[in-house]
């Protein structure tokens, strides 16, 4: 029972299927449980939340992400899988601790103050939750107290800022030495990203890294690593 | 089922419906003065027994005769001239109809050069940084070959978007004689590919081989009427309104027959022809419509094919200037004209002054392609591979041709749009709005598996440097390296016994 739902997660989530309402890649999935329901299900069947994780979500992503550098998949379909696996890992958090797994690590984001740019970042959040990370979205046209407040209060591992103007990208070097004036920016990570962002502006405003996309700001997150408290 | 092709919903129209009566009406002027000169006996003969007035013009170094056509006599000839032509092929599923009421465009290859561009790949090494190379593309100009245009006629197979083939390169092998030159370029051609074949006659005294090599690749006389697998280009007009000899005793022989062929006329604007478009046209029309006159004279309902090849002189050495503009704009008036007939159209696009592939050459091309394909010809020679005007052919450039027709066969697609499609895209808009990350790009799905989306380009290279012209040429090799759907070895056989003159290389089975 428990490695048929298993193995049903892991088809979902290749599918991209978040919920029964979802089409999948092929024809005939519509209607189906998708993997929140799935996910649901495996809790009820005594399936622990761990072995969900590494047998079904991450198990999924594993094919997508194979997929995807073989370029049978697209972004899309790479999207979506993070999305269902994001949901599914909503209904897990509360089930993490019992079962004494720690979650990935947590992620701010943010676009920067005066920018209102917010689809690089949505992706980025998307592909975060798809990779097992709690992502706490701050939204766009953030000011640098708001953010710095956040990072104080919710402890996150990571900070990712977005701008995609080069107007306003200069916002994520007043947020990182508003993070050094407040003592906190040795507590945490800091990426950045964006149109007019760089590798060269992130090392000048002493940020901890750039991704050039989603997929390479999830690489540098996990390149990362926890960051020490 | 035949082939689709790609149907333009709206031609683009460059002329109004007046001043394409205008020029028709002009052509009709012309026909009667100054009336043709008409280099070949026999066709004065049948415009003199049918009506037309014709005298002999003395002195003249050969026989000429002088031809006013009446008006009414062209009136016939487009009345008989039958509007939707089919062009058979090898595989039926290749197939092409023809239709002149109908502007559904089938993209071909062409015209017959003397050089053949190889292309290389060289590795090349910075001066300043021996350490830094980069790959370059180097071209190669030679002579056409027997098995080059056996390569030509099996890549295009394999490319998509050719829906005919029109042998690409003149073969200029040593064997290779005027008496047998024509079995071996339609038996290279018809071996390497199952699409429809097409092109021009060297020697009228191999017209008959060539029909019966066809007639024994499909199966007899009736079957050939049925599958025309084979098709002629006749240029029988040498502008401003002359009929050669030669090429008009062919277009009669192959009436008679009652296979397709095109008529055709490649005047040059500023030469051969008026630089002023309205000059061109009524000539080039006018010529155009004596030849489908004669071919209805020679044999009523004989499949014919409007045929217009006109460019524009450069000023600087009077050559044709194919990417010009004013081509564009004279083949689109030609489609027009042929319309106005309700004929099926052959025109030209595609070729470009370009001496390599390049962004020239890509400028040049693109241009043309898009404006005469959105006009509507039926049998648009877009002349894959081209370049230099007529003199050049590449491989890889044909290869890279095919990705920019899927473009634009792509572009012509209907619009999907009605109240049924209309509602749901309105619930997919209300629902991205109520989420959190406002994100359409899970909807893309379903459209990117059922090909409602475009593909990327594909010779788009990883890094900064364009990468067209490498990855076309890898693509080509793999084309190279594809099956070739062979004539079989027992059709082989009898084409060896039964039609003489075929060099023995050509035999696969051998």
């Amino acid at each position: 029972m428990g490695d048929s739902l298993l193995d049903l997660i892991v088809q979902n989530v290749t599918q991209g299927r978040a919920s029964q309402d979802d089409e999948g890649l092929e024809e005939g999935w519509e209607g189906q449980p998708g993997v929140t329901e799935l996910v649901q299900k495996a809790l009820d069947a005594g399936v622990t939340a761990e072995d969900i994780i590494n047998k079904g979500l991450t198990a999924g992503m594993v094919i997508v992400g194979e997929k995807f550098e073989s370029k049978e998949y697209y972004i899309p379909d790479m999207l979506a899988a993070a999305e269902a696996v994001g949901a599914a890992m909503q209904i897990l958090e509360p089930h993490l601790a019992k079962s004494g797994m720690k979650a990935k690590g947590k992620v701010l984001m943010a676009t920067v103050k005066g920018d209102l740019h917010d689809i690089g970042k949505n992706i980025v959040s998307i592909l975060l939750r798809g990779a097992g990370y709690t992502v706490k979205d701050l939204g766009n046209d953030v000011d640098t107290r708001s953010i710095v407040d956040a990072v104080r209060e919710e402890r996150p591992q990571f900070l990712g800022l977005s701008a995609l103007l080069t107007s306003t990208m200069v916002q994520m070097g007043e947020v990182i030495n508003e993070l050094r004036e407040t003592g906190l920016r040795d507590s945490i990570k800091v990426i950045v990203g964006g149109a007019p962002v760089s590798e060269e502006f992130a090392r000048s405003i002493g940020a901890d890294g750039y991704g050039a996309d989603g997929f390479a700001a999830v690489r540098l997150v996990e390149s990362l690593g926890p960051s020490q408290q | 089922m035949p082939r689709e092709g790609v149907l333009v919903q709206s031609p683009y129209k460059r002329l109004s419906t007046e001043q394409v009566r205008q020029i028709h009406d002009a052509s009709v002027q012309l026909l009667r003065d100054p009336g043709l000169m008409c280099y070949n006996r026999r066709a004065a003969e049948i415009f003199h027994s049918n009506g037309a007035e014709v005298s002999s013009i003395t002195p003249s170094d050969s026989p000429c005769w002088h031809v006013r056509i009446p008006e009414k006599m062209v009136s016939q000839a487009l009345e008989s001239a039958p509007k939707t032509v089919k062009l058979g092929a090898r595989n039926k599923d290749n197939t092409l109809i023809l239709n002149g009421d109908e502007p559904r465009v089938f993209f071909v290859s062409g015209s017959e050069t003397n050089i053949w561009l190889d292309v290389d790949i060289e590795t090349y090494a910075k001066k300043s940084d021996p350490g830094t190379e980069i790959l370059v593309p180097e071209f190669r100009p030679r002579r056409g070959t027997l098995m080059d245009l056996c390569d030509s006629a099996h890549v295009c197979e394999h490319l998509e978007t050719l829906d005919a083939y029109i042998r690409t390169v003149n073969i200029q092998d040593k064997d290779i004689t005027p008496d047998n030159k024509d079995v071996n370029k339609f038996f290279a051609s018809l071996n390497n590919t199952t699409k429809h074949f097409m092109a021009g006659l060297t020697t009228l005294s191999q017209l008959d081989n060539v029909v019966n090599m066809a007639k024994l690749i499909v199966g007899g006389e009736q079957e050939l009427k049925d599958n025309p697998i084979i098709s002629f280009i006749t240029c029988l007009v040498k502008s401003p309104l002359q009929f050669v000899d030669d090429t008009t005793e062919t277009l009669i022989e192959i009436c008679l027959r009652g296979l397709p062929t095109v008529v055709s006329s490649s005047p040059q604007a500023g030469s051969t022809a008026p630089m002023k478009e309205d000059g061109i046209m009524a000539q080039i029309n006018a010529e155009v419509l004596a030849g489908i006159t004669l071919s209805q004279l020679v044999n009523p309902g004989t499949p014919v094919i409007y045929g217009s090849v006109p460019v524009r002189a450069r000023l600087d050495t009077l050559g044709d200037s194919y990417g010009a503009p004013e081509t564009s704009q004279f083949n689109v008036d030609c489609v027009q004209l042929a319309r106005f007939y309700r004929l099926p159209c052959y025109a030209t696009s595609g070729v470009c002054d370009a001496k390599t592939p390049g962004m020239q050459c890509s400028v040049e091309r693109l241009f043309s392609d898009i404006l005469v394909t959105l006009s509507g010809p039926q049998y648009l020679h877009c002349a894959y591979g081209l370049l230099d005007g007529n003199s050049t052919f590449c491989l890889l450039q044909a290869v890279l041709d095919d990705a920019h027709f899927e473009m634009l066969k792509f572009f012509l697609r209907p619009p999907r749009i009605d109240q049924s499609e209309i509602e749901k895209t309105l619930k997919q808009i209300r629902e991205v709005v109520a989420t959190p990350q406002k994100l359409y790009i899970r909807y893309i799905r379903p459209m990117m598996r059922s090909g409602q989306l475009s593909a990327p380009y594909p010779f788009e290279g990883d890094g900064e440097r364009d990468a067209a012209i490498l990855l076309a040429y890898n693509r080509m090799k793999e084309l190279l390296q594809k099956p070739v759907e062979h004539l079989d070895e027992a059709t082989t056989a009898r084409i060896f016994n039964e039609i003489p003159g075929i060099l023995p290389r050509l035999n696969v089975y051998a």
